[in-house]
């Protein structure tokens, strides 16, 4: 599975917990219209944390949280190996 | 004489017989226990002395706290995990001259302190007669900085036992227990073994569970008792069948519904209970009706506890609790109205309080407080599950979030790890705030258990 499905299926799993109907998910969609609150948003990261071994957001000082999927996405792609 | 002079020798003679103090390696008669010394006629030299308590073996600890009862000023006991660093500086608090170990090649008396040997039992010329009070020093079995020193008499120790001994004397009991004898919660079964007139199986350090089970089968353990975390681990182990105690207690960490349960189910014949005692507080009830947390009805004054719940916590003054932290600089042990505040966190629901967990547990979930014990409490009634453990980890979102480890009753469970996980997972949404409700759940094969029997919480 690519890093991005894998995100996606993480991220459709915490909706389905959480009761949240996601939006379709492109990469333009902003996080905001997911309808993901502050604490949906943890456990995706702490789930994702546990299944890729990275955090992109505590790894870098300077990291500003991503505003949409794509971006989120990318956060994940760009950890240096 | 009164009770303050009554030393454990004055409970021991010979006419109850065939009683018996064991361990891995060796068992001792206690029905002419008086007649015999590990000292080597050196108990003289300790009289009046304050003295530290260091041996391997709960064993010869065990027969060294009968010889220095009431003839020494001190005794302080030292559990095995005893930090090295932290001792120079609890002799002093304690007020240390004389160290009794079997280990004396470790000690010098450069010092001025009376190093006296641990040997083997030996007849000895005279019995002892007791002479004083003597105060008993235990160590908190806090897992972090230097543990205090909490004063106990054996009154006081003894409180909640003399009441029950009439009725034990006569029957013969074996005791046994998964604690250290140097610990609040090991010593009562000692005591109670010493004063009710019956035999005792100790645990050996480094011994394997079952070789342990076999041996309190072997000699027939009515009377067993230990932490939750002791039960569950033993419950886990697949050890249990053939054991067959009448009486079962646990004490010194929560007692959920789920550990109660499983133990009914291993041990239909036997009393399952679980006490509330700690080193500082002593001896506060038992609950024996099956059900977690205790009845409301229990709080105000009954068989001279009395109890109260203050900001959340449950406190606790009798004459059973410590009547001092010793050394130079500590804390008062009570309010200034005799109370004992337990740190012991307790919410009413209904007509029962309910254990929460401990106010220096709370972990920080987004600057709301959460007590760990209760989301393990919900994980753990799934039956599939054995034991859990909350705690929380940093989030770049929120702080920190609640993470918990899972260990499955039974290893073929694993395959349905899964539904297992979304099944607790919508059981903690639907008995617990969202923000209690854990964001990652792991199946994992063991959890560290501290030397003192309870549950490691490292990050707590």
């Amino acid at each position: 599975m690519s890093l991005r499905s894998k995100i996606i299926v993480s991220m459709r799993q915490v909706a389905e917990e959480q009761k949240v109907t996601l939006p379709p998910l492109n990469d333009d969609v902003s996080l905001h219209e997911t309808g993901f609150d502050s604490l949906a948003f943890a456990i995706l990261v702490a789930r994702l944390e546990d299944e890729l071994g990275v955090d992109p957001f505590t790894l870098s000082e300077d990291a500003t949280f991503p505003l949409t999927i794509g971006d989120f996405i990318k956060a994940y792609e760009n950890v240096p190996a | 004489m009164s009770p303050r002079e009554t030393a454990l020798r004055d409970h021991l003679g010979p006419e109850l017989k065939s009683r018996t103090l064991s361990d891995a390696r060796q068992q001792v008669s206690l029905t002419d226990i008086l007649e015999r010394s590990c000292l080597g006629g050196r108990l003289g030299e300790l009289s009046d002395r304050s003295v530290l308590l260091s041996t391997a073996d709960q064993l010869t600890s065990g027969l060294v706290m009968i010889e220095l009862d009431g003839m020494a000023r001190r005794m302080l006991l030292c559990p095995p995990d005893l930090n090295p660093d932290h001792l120079q500086s609890l002799m002093q608090d304690a007020e240390i001259d004389a160290v009794v170990t079997d280990h004396p090649e470790q000690w010098s008396s450069a010092d001025g302190r009376l190093i006296v040997p641990a040997q083997q039992l030996a007849k000895t010329a005279a019995q002892a007669k007791t002479k004083r009070a003597t105060e008993w020093l235990m160590l908190t079995s806090g897992t972090s900085g230097v543990p205090k020193i909490v004063g106990h008499t054996l009154e006081g120790l003894t409180g909640a036992i003399v009441a029950d001994v009439s009725a034990a004397r006569s029957n013969a009991a074996v005791w046994a227990t998964f604690y250290d004898i140097r610990r609040y919660g090991g010593l009562q079964i000692f005591l109670r073994a010493i004063i009710g007139g019956g035999s005792m199986v100790l645990s050996s350090g480094g011994e394997a569970l079952a070789d342990h089970v076999a041996r309190l089968q072997f000699h027939g353990v009515t009377h067993i008792s230990g932490t939750p975390s002791h039960w569950r681990k033993l419950l886990m182990s697949g050890s249990v069948a053939g054991f067959t105690p009448r009486y079962v207690r646990l004490s010194g960490e929560i007692a959920d519904q789920a550990v109660l349960d499983g133990l009914r189910a291993a041990f239909p014949n036997a009393s399952v209970g679980h006490a509330y005692a700690s080193t500082e507080a002593g001896v506060g009830f038992a609950v024996n009706d099956g059900r977690e947390g205790f009845p409301a009805s229990l709080l105000g004054r009954r068989d001279g506890v009395e109890m109260k719940v203050e900001e959340g916590s449950l406190r606790i003054r009798s004459t059973r609790t410590a009547h001092a932290y010793i050394g130079r600089s500590v804390p008062a042990l009570t309010d200034t109205e005799g109370f004992v505040d337990t740190g012991d966190m307790v919410e009413l629901r209904g007509d029962r309080y309910y254990f929460v967990g401990r106010r220096g547990g709370i972990i920080n979930i987004g600057g709301l407080k959460v007590h760990p014990e209760e989301i393990e409490a919900v994980i753990n009634r799934q039956p599939e599950v054995r034991m859990s453990r909350a705690k929380s980890r940093r989030s770049p979102i929120t702080g920190a979030v609640v993470v918990a480890d899972v260990i499955l009753a039974d290893g073929q469970d694993a395959g349905r790890s899964d539904e297992i996980r979304s099944r607790i997972l919508a059981d903690c949404k639907a008995s617990l705030a969202p923000h209690k409700v854990p964001a990652v759940i792991k199946f994992v094969s063991s959890l560290d258990i501290t030397a003192a029997g309870k549950l490691a919480r490292r990050d707590a």
